[in-house]
């Protein structure tokens, strides 16, 4: 099948690029764009290393084609960063333990933002719900939990008008 | 709170990780993300079959496919002497199969492309003609006279048994026997399982065909093993072979062994003069490499009516699949397994153990474990609780009566094993006091009135981690000793390079507390490398919980050395006798005159701009760290379930650890790698486990039908802390990785078990899955 060029948004900056129609969103992030934060750890859905937002909504990267992203926008975990200034849930996950080898870090912490723009104080089931398409296999979840948590308490007191 | 913090000595405050910064802002380099100039992606065919000669392999049409730069079979490596390579336990294992595959999943082509997605097209149009052969995949019927023998490439292998090895003593355990009041008999099987860490393994070869350099990334854990390995298998020089593992995404033992990908990928690099790059699929991952456990286990316990243990019997198969390739020290067959006694001071002991081929993957490894001890320390606990069952006592009550007792330490073990320190009764009171225990008992009681099932099961667990020493422990003929290299700079920051290497642990902020704690340097100070071999001194790796016991001792070593040096130049530079200087936190000051001093980083740029006449210029050193025994970590897990009555799903309601690694240098990674290894724990007692069908299909070859637990099944962790310093240990710390998940299977099933003992039950294997616990309960019910 003939190659097929896609406009993509990432990370907030328009990407255009020519791809085989089969090639994985996972694959073209990683080895077109050279964002290696998204990882792919079980090729089946299962495990959510490959988790990106497409636009705002957690996918798993390795189960899409990337001719399927064209004209929307991705956020990869690259993209959590605003002017070099981390992400409330990447201070949580550094401040709460979260992460030991790091490789389900960058799905998890998508997970967990994407919950927050839903849900900015979610209970531990909530957590634990939103985070149960992704696996970790160092942490036992806990401090993932609470990292996400923290993250809920640090973006609600940089909200306009809250107290510190 | 955080001024205190701040105040604490930095051996015991839980500083955040120095490594999570770049990997929460997706900057992690693990080896995928690793590309080199004129890179070409490898890719593995894969047998069908679980047993079968190889009749034919016709690779031409997949050689004609473009941008395919070679197809590569066993026949092309055994013209090089490469089709078969060493395990790090003596035995040996095809590269790429040559006569026969001999489980399914077996490596038998390769095929080095321009991309991945040639490379994987190309393998479809490999054909390879098989003629099946009969499949064992039952390890005791493998041992039966007349099987068929797997491993008939080796000359003197006349049937499938791999060894047998006994430790303690037959004559004394036989008289305890005869002795005894009260025999409690278990058999249970440990299933098969696999560490499946989140990043599979893989390699990038780059041998440079102009100075034969040869630099391979690698997913290694023990990478300068594996270099020495790489070195006799393929006669490159050592000296021209540079392991680098980047960061890695987790390990639990299954990134220990050296793997066919890892050596093809190298020959292909070296034939073709470019860098090949191997990344693993999740299935090669399940299905081919280092699974774990795997132990048919009989277990024996004599004692007296009173509760007192005379003795214990056990019994062990192994099912190794068709390679014994376990990475295990050479003197113990079975690894660690004969520390069966547990934490009971057990007056006789016999253990028999005996390894055998099937058809299936070559293995096992230790699956976040010392060598097999949690394989031992689930038999042990589940024997007591039904010991207690038997003879009508508190199971807390047995242990305690036969802990091995404060006053016994060092307490010399029937199997040979010489315990360093240990208050076991301490943490058993602290997780009863914890976890509620007599209201939990009570309240067992008044629920199964009302045909509710609760459950609560103990584990008090012993185990022996960080080998060396080396008199005991080697790898291959290679000393389990471990190494550390420090280097202050002279404006007062610090280099420390290890022989181990972390896989999530911590190592880059746990390692550095160390020598913010000898030295006065602060963390954040000191950069901690590891995994370049070029660059870091020789050991032997990060598994069976050995980086604190060993490298974490020789870098409090190392640094103890430096200070020695650092104290000779403070006298210098304050012109007294170094007598009269004292240390304390990060300067030597003058005895009776404290604001006379030097700072460490004063010290640090005296070394290069104003040492004395006379001595070496530098601040740095290196020690080579040979513990005088290995560590013994400790500690009690109470777990409590409800079982449905109608339908065997269990739910856990509580878990609470005691844990005592000895003095914790981070309580915050401590208390990380301990919640870890619970869920890995309660991921075998409820899930996890590889099956294999009649012909050899590996049952559990992805994450659909290999069940990992997600943050919904996996209970909340209650965690609390007894310490008991290593007596020989520089800085009083134990292992404490893989407590966890040695302790805490027992522990569930115990749970389980507890929930339906009423009705009789007394055994269920592991996963307990809720149809294993319904069948259980209609059997006690119908009989």
């Amino acid at each position: 099948m003939a190659n097929k060029t896609i406009s993509v948004t990432v990370n907030g900056g328009s990407k255009t690029s020519e791809v085989e129609p089969r090639r994985l969103l996972v694959h073209w992030i990683r080895e077109a764009l050279g964002l290696t934060g998204t990882h792919v750890g079980c090729d089946t859905s299962s495990c959510g290393a490959c988790t990106v937002l497409l636009d705002g909504t957690p996918v798993k990267s390795c189960t899409m084609f990337a001719v399927q992203a064209d004209g929307r926008r991705v956020t990869t975990v690259e993209g959590l960063q605003q002017d070099g200034k981390l992400h409330p849930i990447q201070e949580g996950f550094k401040e709460e333990h979260g992460l030991q080898c790091g490789f389900c870090t960058p799905g998890m912490m998508l997970m967990g933002a994407a919950l927050l723009e839903e849900n900015p104080d979610p209970s531990e089931d909530d957590v634990r719900w939103a985070i149960s398409g992704n696996l970790c296999r160092c942490t036992g979840y806990q401090n993932i939990v609470k990292s996400v948590q923290w993250a809920a308490k640090r973006a609600a007191s940089e909200q306009p008008g809250a107290h510190a | 709170m955080a001024v205190e913090e701040k105040e604490m000595p930095w051996v015991g405050r839980s500083v955040k990780r120095k490594e999570d910064d770049r990997f929460v802002r997706g900057g992690g380099n693990y080896l995928d993300d690793i590309r080199l100039p004129n890179m070409l992606h490898m890719a593995i065919l894969r047998s069908p079959f679980a047993h079968a000669r190889i009749e034919a392999i016709d690779t031409s049409a997949a050689e004609a496919v473009g941008g395919v730069v070679a197809v590569v079979t066993g026949e092309l490596l055994a013209q090089h002497k490469l089709a078969w390579m060493p395990t790090l336990s003596g035995d040996t294992q095809a590269v790429l199969a040559t006569d026969k595959v001999r489980f399914q999943g077996q490596e038998v082509a390769c095929v080095v492309a321009t991309d991945p997605y040639v490379a994987h097209d190309a393998l479809e149009l490999i054909d390879v003609e098989y003629e099946p052969l009969p499949v064992i995949v039952d390890p005791k019927k493998a041992v039966e006279d007349g099987a068929p023998v797997i491993r008939d490439d080796k000359e003197d292998q006349k049937d499938n048994r791999i060894y047998h090895w006994e430790a303690g003593d037959k004559a004394s355990t036989d008289r305890a026997f005869s002795e005894a009041e009260v025999v409690v008999a278990l058999d249970t099987h440990y299933p098969r399982s696999h560490p499946a860490p989140l990043e599979c393994c893989g390699c990038i070869a780059d041998v440079n065909p102009a100075t034969s350099k040869t630099t391979i990334y690698m997913t290694s854990q023990a990478p300068h093993a594996i270099r020495t390995v790489f070195a006799l298998v393929t006669g490159l020089p050592e000296q021209n072979i540079q392991i680098i593992s980047p960061d890695i995404g987790g390990g639990f033992g299954n990134k220990v062994p050296v793997y066919p990908g890892y050596v093809v990928a190298t020959a292909a690099s070296l034939l073709i003069g470019q860098p090949v790059k191997w990344i693993e699929d999740r299935t090669g991952n399940l299905a081919s490499t280092g699974f774990a456990r795997d132990f048919h286990m009989h277990g024996e316990l004599a004692l007296k009516r009173d509760g007192t243990m005379l003795g214990l019997r056990v019994g062990m198969l192994s099912d190794q699949g068709y390679a014994y390739a376990d990475a295990q020290p050479s003197k113990f067959k079975a690894g660690l397994f004969h520390v069966v006694t547990g934490s009971y001071d057990m007056p006789a002991a016999h253990v028999v153990t005996d390894g055998a081929y099937t058809n299936k993957a070559p293995g096992g490894v230790a699956y976040r474990c010392s060598f097999r001890i949690t394989e031992a320390s689930f038999l042990i606990e589940r024997l007591v609780q039904n010991a207690a069952y038997e003879l009508g006592m508190e199971p807390v009550e047995l242990r305690r009566k036969n802990f091995v007792r404060p006053e016994q330490f060092p307490y010399t073990s029937v199997t040979g094993f010489v315990y360093d320190s240990g208050e076991y009764a301490k943490a058993l009171d602290v997780a009863l006091e914890k976890s509620g225990y007599e209201q939990l008992r009570a309240e067992q009681e008044r629920l199964r009135a009302e045909g509710r099932l609760l459950g609560i099961g103990v584990a008090s667990f012993t185990e022996a981690v960080g080998a060396g020493p080396s008199r005991d422990y080697d790898i291959l003929g290679i000393k389990m000793f471990d190494s550390a290299e420090l280097r202050i700079h002279p404006t007062g920051k610090a280099i420390l390079k290890l022989g181990v290497k972390s896989q999530g642990q911590g190592h880059e902020t746990t390692f550095a507390q160390i020598v913010a704690g000898e030295l006065g340097i602060p963390p954040e100070d000191v950069t901690v490398q590891e995994g370049d071999t070029d660059n870091t001194p020789y050991g032997l790796g990060t598994y069976a919980s050995r980086s604190t016991p060993t490298g974490g001792a020789a870098t409090a070593v190392v640094a103890r050395k430096i200070r020695e040096k650092a104290k000779q130049i403070a006298a210098h530079t304050l012109e007294v006798s170094a007598d009269d200087l004292e240390w304390e936190g990060d300067r030597f000051y003058v005895k009776g005159a404290p604001e006379q001093a030097a700072t460490i980083q004063d010290i640090a740029f005296a070394a290069y701009t104003n040492h004395p006449q006379g001595m070496e210029a530098g601040l740095e050193g290196v020690t080579y760290y040979d513990p005088p025994n290995l560590t013994y970590p400790f500690g009690t897990y109470v777990v409590a379930v409800e079982v449905d009555a109608q339908t065997g799903e269990w739910k856990v309601r509580k878990v609470v650890a005691v844990d005592d690694c000895g003095v914790r240098i981070n309580p915050m990674i401590v208390e990380g790698q301990i919640m870890g290894g619970l869920t890995e724990g309660f991921a075998m007692s409820a899930m996890q486990q590889i099956t294999f069908d009649e012909d050899g299909n590996c049952m559990g070859s992805n994450f659909i039908d290999y069940l990992l637990p997600t943050a919904w099944e996996t209970p909340a962790f209650e965690l609390h802390a007894t310490v008991t310093p290593s007596p020989h240990h520089p800085i009083g710390a134990k292992g404490v990785g893989e407590s966890a998940t040695v302790g805490s299977p027992a522990a569930f099933a115990n749970a389980v078990v507890d929930a339906l003992a009423h009705l009789g039950v007394r055994n269920i294997d592991m996963p307990l899955t809720s149809g294993k616990v319904w069948e259980a309960m209609q059997q006690a019910r119908s009989s």
